[in-house]
């Protein structure tokens, strides 16, 4: 809850700063700000305090966990990311044809869209990647009877 | 006055939804795509075209590509930093935040200007 208040103050700084940028050096530079990443910093201090008190209060020191939890969080608004450049792409080139909402409302979907299939893709090939590297741990762990008899051992 | 109030309200409703899917969503890479939510954008996009009409607000999203690539680069290369380098969350996004500004308005300058 705390998150989503910070959220809300931080995108109205956000909205202010747009709108600010729009009314006074016009469209095209104020475009830009539609895509200033203001709420980035909040949340992933959040998360960080999150996950940092969630692990101090299991015995932990938690700093390096919750840096990691936010860094994933971030590494998903960058996917995140791909999706709204679809989503300015479709509402700039779709605008003057057809009703702004559905305009809004296609740029919308092409945005989950996008998000979605890169995010996939990306678990994809994680889940590949950790598939072919080598498991270190079980492998050691593994009890002398299971393991394979070598061939050619003398 | 009755601008900046429906800005608030319209502005505050899109984002409090999005935060809230993106807080009940896992794993948190997943929940983390509604940081790029555009949530804002919406709102400030049909204000945008209710005040200066259609031709206006294509070309606010015409420029808000090259925020959005910004944005894509500043979000890869802070996690990198935060993962890779260590690096306290503060000083990464108060670097990231020069990286957006010199992506973005290097992009505007290269393609628009």
């Amino acid at each position: 809850m705390v998150r989503i208040c910070v959220s809300f103050l931080h995108r109205r700084c956000h909205h202010s700063i747009g709108g600010t940028g729009c009314e006074r050096f016009g469209p095209e530079i104020g475009g830009l700000f539609r895509a200033f990443p203001a709420i980035i910093p909040a949340t992933a201090t959040l998360i960080k305090k999150r996950e940092q008190q969630k692990k101090e209060r299991a015995g932990y020191g938690g700093a390096e966990r919750g840096r990691a939890a936010a860094a994933v969080d971030v590494a998903g608004a960058a996917m995140g990311g791909l999706g709204l450049v679809t989503f300015a792409l479709v509402v700039w080139l779709r605008m003057r044809e057809w009703k702004t909402a559905t305009a809004l409302v296609m740029g919308t979907l092409a945005w989950f869209l996008v998000a979605l299939s890169v995010w996939q893709l990306r678990e994809m090939f994680c889940r590949r990647m950790r598939a072919q590297r080598p498991n270190v741990l079980t492998h050691t762990l593994r009890p002398a009877a299971d393991r394979k008899p070598v061939a050619n051992r003398r | 006055m009755k601008d900046i109030l429906l800005r608030i309200v319209i502005g505050g409703v899109a984002v409090s939804a999005f935060a809230m899917l993106g807080e009940l969503l896992k794993p948190k890479s997943f929940a983390g795509l509604f940081g790029a939510a555009p949530a804002v954008s919406l709102a400030t996009l049909v204000l945008t075209v209710m005040k200066e009409g259609k031709a206006y607000a294509s070309l606010e999203a015409r420029s808000m590509v090259l925020g959005a690539i910004a944005f894509v680069v500043y979000a890869a290369i802070i996690s990198r930093l935060m993962i890779r380098r260590r690096m306290q969350i503060l000083s990464a996004t108060t670097l990231g935040l020069r990286i957006w500004f010199a992506c973005a308005f290097g992009l505007w300058y290269g393609f628009l200007r």
